[in-house]
């Protein structure tokens, strides 16, 4: 057993509200810079939608992540001889076009503009070149399904969804979304850092954070078309990449992230996972199907006395085993298994959890006589002319599995690798939490009732109600588990960052300046 | 005559040289975030395909070719002691050096015709692009119209190039060279004189180490099995990433 440990993320679906306070809040601290401008290293995007950039998800595209073939694991567009081949030109690297051209407008245009006949304006300008530009893309540009016929319906997890599934779920009427917020999952088997002909980008040992050196990046730029979630970023103008850091300035100072520390929604759980390093090995070769249940098998209790004698031997320190101890993450993830990490099949090992939505899913729609009622309006009066309505009244208060709106499969490959057995496992636990605190708190459903749909999900009524405390209740300390940083032995976090804001960023405390 | 010849063939050398080696450690070493190769395939990556491939591979190939022909001059005079070898090699350079041509023409085009690249670009990438052109030009010149200069390379040049870096410098078999040998061997140095000033820097940091390190990196900050002990002393240990 080689036991380490890694700082490690939740993100509860079900309470996203896509408000992108997680986004501006990153922005804010890191990416408000030249070169940085267009990159979110947290973004919140509406699902269905093809994301950021643009269809991220599909590989034939971006050539990212890792791919097992005939028994071995390799990297899909990236890799020792793939790229020193293509150093010259790397024939998968996104471009700026698939994220969106940078911008803003001119503002002053509007108070110095000479007095005349019309309003001034202020016109949009690239932040590349200055130049007045057509807004063609931007941060969001599919924000809550809007142009559906463009980006929605191309939503890579479509695949394999029969046309009449994908009819469903277009319906205006029927139409269900959910967002979906991403930072860089700081992978156990990071295809970023694997790509990296430098050797420029690496992953702490004591918290597992994944970075890249500013100082020994070359701009090769591999580690944009390897890592799959599209997280690691090409600054165009300083020539070298930036990925999310996890805020690890702020972690060290045992504050949350800035993205999670500002999330409207409470979303966002943080804490430590001890793991066995020795099976990420096996875990990574094994088929597409087993993938998530190996990478659960790596994360150890922390309780156990074998895994505290071998991290304490590894160096882990006492306060970080009791972290791991209280860590938000690791019931989650392990003792309720409620949580999935997003695409499992790129095989990185993601250590960035999802709990899968179930609201957005649950309702129905009915069409209703609204004829009668038409009649009787005034006929000044608004009314909705709409005969749908939404039908949230069910016999079984939240309506039940079979009525999903959304199709399971595409849940199923966006968080479970196709595999739509194990979202039904995690609705039916939480739709069990919620019949179980029904009981408690209202009193109007019956305990065989509740009690029956505790053991459908595995769950005892303890369980039940840890989950909705940390689901709906937790405060901050419940949601932000974060060990000491033991400033006494550390290096990196000597650095005050605030000094270079807007200039590096992070790290580097010269003033920067792009090389000749 | 005996005064220029003195000073572009003997001077110029070891002042590009010393500029080189000097800039390049600095720069090396404290000037690390500078070091990039400022791909710009991010703003714009369709022409850059027509440029790029064409004259890296070109250059590369080049390179190592008189890289060869200056550390083994008996080699290659041995492979060439057939004509048809002798052909075959100067076939293929002349190709790879119309390669790069094209490869630098293209690329100057895009640099400079690609608005959004105009952000990008310095007046060091302009004397870059003009200095290679000039040298790829001189230098198929020199294959069409001097010919078999793989073995003449190696009888006359080598020589000179060794006595320069042995510091006995002797150029009396090269000044009877024609001019345009000598202005192909002036650029050269010039060349090597601009690369700490330029984005040519980055060709002293390929990633050759990539072949053989092992694909994932962990770094601690500390010795993850001192920590624990009380005599070790945490300052000992050195970070492994700084
Ligand atoms: S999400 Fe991407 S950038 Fe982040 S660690 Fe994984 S491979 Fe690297
Ligand atoms: S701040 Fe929280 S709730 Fe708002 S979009 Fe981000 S993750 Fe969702």
């Amino acid at each position: 057993m080689n036991v380490r440990s890694q700082i490690s993320m939740v993100f509860h679906l079900d309470k996203c509200i896509g408000c992108h306070t997680c986004s501006i809040a990153c922005k804010n601290i890191w990416t408000d810079r030249k070169g940085a401008e267009y990159m979110w290293w947290n973004n919140v995007e509406t699902k269905p939608g093809t994301g950021y950039p643009t269809k991220w998800e599909d590989q034939n595209i971006y050539r990212g992540g890792w791919q097992k073939e005939n028994g071995k694991v390799s990297l899909k567009g990236a890799g020792k001889r793939r790229g020193l081949t293509n150093i010259f030109y790397n024939p998968n690297l996104p471009v700026i076009d698939d994220y969106y051209e940078p911008f803003t407008y001119r503002y002053l245009d509007l108070i110095e503009s000479p007095e005349g006949d019309d309003q001034p304006t202020a016109r949009p300008v690239s932040l590349i070149t200055g130049e007045p530009i057509d807004i063609k893309m931007g941060p969001n540009w599919d924000d809550d399904l809007s142009g559906t016929p463009d980006y929605a319906r191309n939503d890579p997890n479509l695949k394999n969804l029969s046309a009449a599934e994908q009819e469903v779920m277009f319906q205006l009427e029927r139409m269900a979304f959910f967002y979906l917020p991403r930072i860089c999952n700081h992978c156990l088997n990071p295809a970023c850092v694997a790509s990296c002909p430098s050797g420029a980008i690496y992953k702490r040992g004591e918290d597992g954070v994944v970075l890249i050196n500013q100082e020994v990046c070359r701009a090769w730029r591999m580690c944009v078309t390897a890592c799959p979630y599209k997280k690691s970023y090409y600054n165009w103008h300083t020539g070298k990449s930036e990925k999310c850091i996890l805020c690890f300035p702020r972690i060290e100072a045992g504050l949350a992230p800035a993205c999670m520390h500002s999330c409207v929604g409470r979303i966002r759980y943080l804490g430590v996972l001890l793991y066995d390093a020795e099976k990420i090995e096996a875990a990574v070769h094994d088929d597409e199907s087993r993938l998530i249940n190996r990478q659960l098998d790596m994360i150890l209790d922390p309780f156990d006395e074998e895994v505290i004698k071998s991290a304490k031997q590894n160096g882990i320190a006492d306060s970080t085993i009791h972290a791991a101890q209280f860590s938000p993450v690791y019931k989650y993830v392990k003792e309720w298994k409620l949580a999935l990490p997003l695409h499992a099949e790129f095989r990185t090992l993601p250590m960035l959890f999802y709990v899968p939505p179930l609201l957005p899913v649950m309702a129905t729609v009915k069409q209703v006589d609204n004829s009668e009622g038409e009649k009787k309006m005034n006929p000044m009066a608004k009314y909705w002319d709409d005969n749908w309505l939404y039908d949230t009244s069910t016999k079984e208060l939240w309506g039940t599995l079979d009525q999903v709106r959304f199709p399971l499969k595409y849940l199923a490959n966006l968080l479970s690798a196709g595999d739509e057995e194990l979202i039904k496992d995690k609705w039916r636990k939480m739709m069990a939490v919620r019949i179980h605190r029904r009981r408690v708190t209202v009193g109007d459903v019956s305990n065989e009732k509740a009690d029956e749909a505790l053991r459908d999900a595995h769950l005892t009524p303890e369980m039940a109600d840890g989950i909705f405390y940390l689901t709906a209740l937790a405060k901050f300390e419940d949601r932000f588990v974060i060990p000491p940083a033991h400033r006494e032995q550390a290096i990196e976090m000597i650095d005050f960052t605030g000094d270079t804001k807007g200039e590096t960023g992070f790290g580097i405390k010269s003033k920067i300046r792009r090389g000749l | 005559m005996n005064a220029l010849n003195n000073f572009f063939l003997i001077a110029l050398p070891y002042i590009a040289l010393a500029l080189f080696l000097v800039g390049s450690i600095y720069r090396y070493t404290y000037k690390g975030f500078q070091l990039s190769s400022l791909s710009t395939q991010f703003l714009e990556g369709r022409r850059l395909f027509y440029g790029s491939l064409p004259f890296h591979w070109g250059v590369l190939f080049l390179f190592i070719g008189h890289l060869i022909a200056f550390l083994f001059p008996s080699s290659v005079l041995a492979w060439n002691s057939q004509p048809l070898r002798l052909l075959i090699l100067e076939i293929t350079a002349f190709i790879f050096g119309i390669s790069m041509l094209v490869g630098l023409v293209n690329l100057l085009v895009r640099r400079y015709t690609t608005p959004r690249l105009k952000y990008v670009t310095n007046k060091m990438d302009l004397v870059v692009y003009l200095l290679l052109i000039f040298q790829t030009v001189i230098g198929l010149w020199i294959a069409y119209n001097f010919r078999w200069g793989s073995s003449w390379f190696s009888t006359l040049l080598s020589p000179y190039l060794y006595s320069i870096f042995s510091f006995q410098p002797d150029i009396k078999a090269i000044v009877l060279l024609p001019v345009p040998v000598k202005l192909h061997i002036i650029g050269a140095f010039v060349i090597i004189a601009i690369i700490p000033f330029s984005r040519l820097i980055h060709f002293l940091v390929p990633p050759i180490n990539y072949i053989w390190r092992p694909y994932q990196q962990v770094y601690w900050n500390w010795s993850k099995r001192d920590v624990r002990n009380p005599e070790a002393p945490w300052s000992l240990q050195r970070p492994k990433n700084n």
